[in-house]
């Protein structure tokens, strides 16, 4: 079987894309061909998008083998979007200031090992300066945490 | 002419007092640190800034707002350049070379050639709005909802057809775009698409969240971690400037971003955003060697910058000569002077020419004070670099979020953020263009209403867009660019379906089946 190249595998998963949202659109009324409703446009665009899709699997016959891209740096990305969702889950339970200062010493000191007095020092002067040019001086919401932390 | 001259003398002797003065060089000044800031664009600044206007008059008040406009587009090119952050939808094309200059040392003269290039743009295209801003007006009144459908749709394949890789995957990002734009509350039944429980998905997938994750978080996840990261030195100052080469080749991109960003800008619409990316598209279709582009050609950034600039002041256009807003930062404008008591409209020139010329020459003022502030910061932007990347990347990952959450106070555009940056990685690794999936969000709910509404005029007979010249001549140009674009696959479907009869095998030998 000739292996997978990255365009086939990407039209794969464009045209699955395509039929989950044909699919999901199908909740939606779709309205008349004179009169389109609020559904008309999203089965459009998930037909075009399979059209496409299968474009670029027939296209994809030479090229890159999926098997050949690199993910090298795909620990520092699991760590990354790790602290992106503590961001997203903790801003506003545990305010701005304790996040964010948690979140930079987790990056700074274990994904970056830069040692722990450094990353103290950052992730406290980073998380309290920020808040301060953003909630004062800009008057820019950022969520208080308990006992107003 | 000598009126209009006389005119524009008047409005610099109000321009250049000094309490008109000093609220440019603040609004400019305090657009550009607002810009600056990864994700928190112009709007943002505009709207937190807006209540310090109620105590100022209106022309005071408009040079203001106007200056944080101007500084925060400059802004948010230096993030685009110097982070691959794209302060907004404007700045996106201004990332992709910008950023690959910066990579090989020369983020100096990418942030200068932005500086110098929206200057020029926005001078001239100034110089346009004196000139022309009732006739145009006028013109675009004729723009109505088929117009507006068909320019959006050729805005589409003009971006598909001239990107650098294949017609069929530009397409393909450009339709997961418009995908995206299809989730929220539709304007004209009510319904809530795509919403799986989430509230706060009624306004739809915001643009910024989904831009500052496709190309900051995704540049930051394919950059972590690497220890052979460029170090830059201390720049030397003549290496803050283009040199002759960089200053020849950006001319012509200058000049054309002008003359595009302009016509586009006075249609009502998202005009600085599609702007951009078709002077983006422009410059690499007229390029000797396109195969720069996307490596670090400097006319990426130059034509782009430019054509946003002259944008931003040709939406200027329909906003006082027809108090029709095109976008959310005139509409916030137009909600300033209203709140003044001001109503702009054809009769603004007549009533409020000591507004209408004011704010003409303080655009001027303006373009020179951001030359003159953002010049000399190009040295300090560009050392903002030398931070090591351990320190850099976990604190622009925090500006994005405050950037990313302050638009709404909601930390779904958080959870969008984080989701983008992870789809951004994967597709950026499967070599596909990033730039369509945005043009897509931003222009599909005007996509969408405009086609509806067309219909709804013409009692569903699909023969409007085939009826008004301007719609029909649209969409013949988008058909034509489909067909050429697509000419590989449509071939290839058709050897698929006729077998053997269109091409002979070429020297006795057979083709295998596919």
């Amino acid at each position: 079987m000739r292996a997978l190249t990255v365009d086939r595998a990407a039209g794969i998963l464009f045209a699955a894309f395509s039929v989950l949202v044909f699919w999901e659109s199908r909740k939606i009324p779709f309205g008349t061909m004179a009169e389109p409703g609020p559904g008309a446009l999203p089965v459009l665009l998930s037909l075009i998008l399979l059209a496409c899709s299968v474009a670029v699997f027939r296209g994809g016959r030479v090229g890159e083998r999926l098997a050949d891209v690199r993910w090298t740096e795909w620990r520092h990305a699991v760590a990354i979007l790790g602290t992106c969702s503590f961001m997203a889950l903790a801003l506003e339970r545990l305010g701005y200031r304790l996040t964010i200062l948690i979140a930079l010493l987790v990056l700074v000191s274990i994904v970056e090992r830069k040692g722990w007095l450094a990353g103290v020092v950052f992730a406290t002067s980073f998380s309290l300066g920020t808040h301060y040019l953003f909630n004062t001086v800009l008057r820019v919401h950022l969520p208080q945490g308990p006992f107003g932390i | 002419m000598v009126e209009t001259l006389q005119n524009l003398m008047f409005g610099f002797g109000l321009a250049l007092s000094p309490s008109v003065l000093m609220y440019a060089f603040v609004g400019c000044l305090v657009g550009t640190l607002v810009g600056v800031l990864p994700g928190v664009g112009p709007l943002a600044g505009i709207s937190l800034l807006l209540p310090v206007t109620f105590g100022l008059d209106p022309t005071s008040a408009i040079v203001l707002l106007g200056g944080i406009y101007y500084g925060a587009m400059y802004g948010g090119s230096t993030t685009s350049i110097l982070m691959r952050i794209p302060g907004e939808a404007a700045s996106v094309m201004t990332c992709i070379d910008g950023y690959e200059m910066t990579l090989k040392g020369r983020a100096g003269p990418a942030l200068a050639i932005a500086a110098v290039g929206s200057f020029v743009a926005g001078t001239l295209s100034i110089v346009a709005l004196m000139f022309l801003a009732p006739p145009l007006a006028e013109f675009a009144l004729r723009f109505g909802p088929p117009e507006m459908f068909a320019l959006l749709v050729l805005g589409l394949l003009v971006l598909a057809y001239m990107s650098s890789g294949s017609m069929a995957k530009s397409l393909t990002m450009a339709a997961l775009g418009l995908l995206l734009g299809m989730v929220g509350i539709d304007t004209m039944s009510a319904f809530f698409r795509f919403h799986y429980g989430v509230v706060e998905l009624g306004d739809g997938i915001g643009v910024v969240p989904v831009a500052v994750g496709l190309f900051g978080i995704s540049e930051i996840l394919l950059s972590a971690g690497q220890d052979n990261k460029a170090v830059i030195r201390t720049p030397r100052l003549r290496e803050l400037l283009p040199n002759r080469t960089e200053w020849r080749q950006s001319a012509a991109p200058i000049g054309r971003g002008t003359v595009l960003g302009f016509l586009i800008g006075i249609i009502p619409g998202p005009g600085h955003v599609i702007s951009s990316f078709v002077s983006y598209s422009v410059e690499r279709r007229l390029s000797k060697h396109p195969e720069r582009f996307g490596h670090g050609a400097i006319e990426g950034v130059a034509g782009p910058e430019s054509a946003n600039n002259s944008a931003t002041t040709g939406a200027f256009v329909p906003m006082l000569a027809l108090g029709l807003p095109s976008g959310a930062v005139p509409a916030i404008m137009l909600a300033a002077l209203m709140i003044h008591g001001i109503a702009p409209g054809p009769m603004l020139i007549h009533e409020h020419p000591e507004l209408f010329w004011g704010v003409i020459a303080s655009m001027y003022v303006g373009n020179v004070v951001l030359l003159i502030l953002n010049l000399p910061f190009v040295g300090l932007f560009v050392n903002v670099l030398r931070i090591p990347y351990g320190y850099l990347y976990p604190a622009i990952l925090v500006f994005a979020t405050i950037g990313v959450y302050s638009v709404n106070n909601s930390v779904v555009d958080v959870w969008i953020m984080a989701g983008a940056g992870l789809a951004g990685y994967v597709l950026r690794k499967l070599n596909f263009d990033l730039a369509p999936i945005i043009l897509g969000l931003v222009l599909a709910p005007m996509l969408e209403l405009s086609f509806r509404q067309s219909l709804a005029m013409s009692a569903g007979d699909y023969t409007i867009f085939a009826t008004r010249p301007i719609t029909a001549v649209m969409l013949l140009v988008a058909l034509t660019l489909l067909l050429v674009g697509m000419r590989p696959n449509l071939t290839r479907m058709l050897k698929w379906w006729v077998p053997g009869r269109l091409e002979p095998a070429a020297s006795g030998e057979r083709k295998k089946n596919p």
